[in-house]
């Protein structure tokens, strides 16, 4: 076993010295196998991070929310429908919620008006206050104390006063948030006093969710039930199916840099060739020359991909993955800004080696065979 | 669902390892047809000369298999989040009719691989290519269930809908009466009778690998015993190992191991198993395969140490039995 080691040993010791030999060649080839990394790295680390995002948001989402349909089109819930889930077992609390989007020709964006939850003592509103989104604030250049005029699609005007600005940790969910007091929001839109937008229920054990919904369904047959699960499962689909696509369009550069391996492992320079038919005289079997090659590869693979790694991981968590984020996050005037969690897990790390050192591994194999089974006397020559 | 990023890295290398398998298929089959090693002909030093590039490239490709497996179970534990009812890998494997089909091709691709690379070895030590016609015969045997691999696991890809209601582990391995299916039985297994299975089943292939030595009846026997073993251990991980782990008397799923929240455990229980498992057949084949002069040395040689590697495997798997039983709060006897 030692003595295999060892063997191992001297061929990565010669691989690396090698390579050292012709540094502009093969660092050009390493820059650009690290900008590939780098470029597919930073779609997936974006893309999972984002997704842990929104996990994080929706932990704090009602288990399930109740929408009232008519003609499969969302309508006003009733306070008779309300009673009629209150009274079904396993729920422990039915919430109606009062919540609208409301384009804002001042700040050209749409905002989320909504009522805040009366258990909610921390964002308890009087009437003519508001408490507005990070990105709301950014766009109306607000802040506390300060006016805030809405202006409703009937005409109808409503003044309120900046309470507070939420703070920019929830901004996934916030950043385009209005919070209204409940008699302000229904003079506003102008919604009766026993309609809301929809219900938010809480359930008593949670492995029941399903079931709950599926009762309160056949209970309410108009409603549409949705699970936070549902909500969970359409989110991570979502942001897997982008970051799959960027993936799948960024093809096109790993295929022309796979090209660009195949070329670089081809073209030997007369020195290499020498070299290899030298070491094959001396008594370097193939098989040998064949190792140390992929040694080589291994070095350079090893190399590219820590430093691909290292930028995207940079790229994604220090500057919000400046270049994919529009691609990935979706577009709106008032996208949250936020700070990403830097999480990095080993399924991400496998699949970007799959992808990347693996097509790279697979252009290098024929050419390298091809050097090492030269016989010396043909290159020495 | 195809456009998701380990789906995409799963498909690209298993079409990979398919495309140089056939190719090498190909040359096999000439190889095959005309190798003559007496004869110093243009054809047969160019055969000569490829040989060494296919086994570069099978060898690399069948590594490659290797982690697509282990990549392939965490991935579907992973995606479980996208099915209704789905908890773990089960969930997500049985969203799709062709989910535990690609698992059992895959695990059928490591073990073939395994023994193909140990044959590369071996006959890398003669030198006058001893194995060489057995090789390549036995390439043509491997490059068919790699194929079916990556047709499998493509139509498992495109099979996966996100509307899919799946049933979740506890379903599939619950030890009730109303239980179905290879799952549900292993599941049924009394606690008692498997963990004797395991033990002793153990201590015969951990003894059997040490003592094997460079007896050919007894590297054979290694490998038979190590086969069985395989399906000792994972029978055992459903019916009783597992309950340690989770701490509930009713909890089988030999996938929820692999989760985070108990710390990944399953790794610990499979990787040795798989380990031990591939080095007691490769030990048992190197045992049937007849030794050529060239080899007299290497083939006993080799065998031994393999056969050691899987009293190491089991040994390793045994061990984490035991710590895991010694250190759980369940307690099925007394």
């Amino acid at each position: 076993m030692g003595a295999r080691f060892e063997r191992q040993r001297h061929l990565l010791d010669f691989a690396v010295a090698s390579l050292a030999r012709r540094p502009a060649k093969n660092l050009g080839l390493t820059l650009v196998y690290a900008l590939v990394v780098f470029l597919l790295g930073s779609v997936m680390l974006f893309g999972s991070a984002i997704r842990r995002e929104a996990g994080v948001m929706l932990a704090d989402a009602p288990e399930i929310v109740a929408q009232s349909m008519v003609m499969g089109r969302h309508d006003l819930a009733t306070g008779a429908d309300l009673e009629a889930l209150k009274g079904l077992r396993g729920i422990r609390r039915v919430e109606p919620r009062l919540w609208g989007y409301l384009w804002d020709s001042a700040g050209a964006a749409n905002y989320t008006v909504m009522v805040p939850s009366p258990s909610d003592a921390a964002h308890a509103l009087a009437s003519g206050e508001a408490i507005v989104g990070e990105g709301v604030a950014r766009a109306r250049k607000l802040a506390v104390g300060k006016p805030f005029f809405l202006v409703s699609p009937a005409g109808k005007f409503l003044r309120t006063r900046i309470k507070a600005i939420l703070p920019q940790a929830s901004a996934l969910v916030s950043s385009d948030l209005v919070l209204v007091a409940e008699a302000d929001f229904r003079s506003f839109f102008a919604i009766p006093a026993d309609r809301y937008t929809d219900f938010a229920i809480e359930v008593a054990n949670p492995r029941e969710v399903s079931t709950i919904a599926e009762k309160a369904s056949v209970r309410l047959p108009t409603y549409r039930f949705v699970t936070r699960a549902d909500m969970h499962r359409t989110l991570e689909a979502l942001f897997s199916w982008r970051e799959g696509l960027a993936l799948a369009l960024l093809a096109a550069s790993l295929l022309a840099f796979v090209i660009l391996a195949f070329d670089k492992a081809s073209g030997l320079s007369a020195e290499e060739r020498r070299e290899i038919g030298i070491l094959k005289a001396i008594g370097w079997e193939t098989s040998d020359v064949i190792r140390m090659k992929l040694w080589e590869g291994t070095a350079i693979s090893g190399t590219a991909f820590l430093a691909g790694l290292l930028a995207a991981w940079v790229h994604v968590f220090f500057f919000s993955a400046g270049l994919f984020e529009p691609v990935l996050k979706g577009w709106s005037t008032l996208w949250p800004r936020f700070p990403l969690s830097p999480e990095v897990d080993a399924l991400e790390i496998a699949t970007l080696a799959l992808l990347t050192v693996v097509p790279y591994t697979a252009a290098v194999v024929v050419p390298i065979w091809k050097t090492a089974v030269t016989d010396p006397d043909a290159v020495m020559r | 669902m195809i456009f998701h990023p380990s789906i995409l890295a799963l498909l690209g290398s298993s079409w990979l390892a398919t495309a140089v398998l056939l190719a090498s298929a190909v040359f096999a089959m000439r190889l095959l047809a005309s190798w003559d090693r007496a004869s110093g002909s243009e054809r047969q030093i160019r055969l000569e000369r490829a040989t060494i590039l296919v086994s570069t490239a099978v060898g690399l490709v069948l590594a490659l298999e290797a982690a697509s497996l282990i990549l392939f179970v965490f991935n579907a534990d992973r995606m479980s989040a996208l099915f209704v009812g789905a908890m773990c890998a089960v969930g997500t494997l049985n969203a799709s009719v062709y989910g535990f089909a690609t698992l059992y091709a895959k695990i059928a691709v490591f073990f073939a691989s395994a023994l193909w690379l140990v044959l590369d070895r071996v006959d890398g030590e003669g030198r006058d290519f001893p194995l060489i016609r057995l090789k390549y015969a036995a390439l043509l045997a491997v490059a068919p269930i790699v194929a079916l691999e990556a047709g499998l696991e493509t139509a498992y890809f495109l099979d996966l809908k996100a509307d899919t209601i799946t049933s979740c582990c506890g379903k599939l391995f619950e030890d009730g009466p109303q239980s179905s299916g290879a799952g549900g039985e292993l599941a049924a297994l009394e606690p008692r009778p498997a963990l004797w299975l395991l033990f002793g089943g153990a201590a015969v292939v951990v003894l059997g690998g040490l003592v094997a030595g460079r007896s050919r009846v007894f590297q054979i026997a290694q490998g038979v015993f190590g086969g069985a073993m395989f399906v000792v251990g994972l029978a055992a991980i459903v019916s009783v190992v597992s309950l340690y782990v989770y701490e509930q008397p009713h909890h089988h799923c030999p996938f929820c191991l692999l989760k985070r929240e108990y710390d990944h455990f399953g790794f610990a229980l499979y990787l040795p198993l798989f380990l031990g498992a591939a080095a007691a057949l490769a030990s048992g084949m190197l045992g049937v395969v007849p030794r050529r002069a060239s080899l007299a040395v290497a083939q006993p040689a080799i065998a031994a140490r393999l056969a050691r590697l899987s009293a190491l495997g089991f040994a390793l798997f045994a061990l984490a039995c035991l710590w895991v039983i010694w250190r759980s709060n369940l307690l099925l006897f007394g």
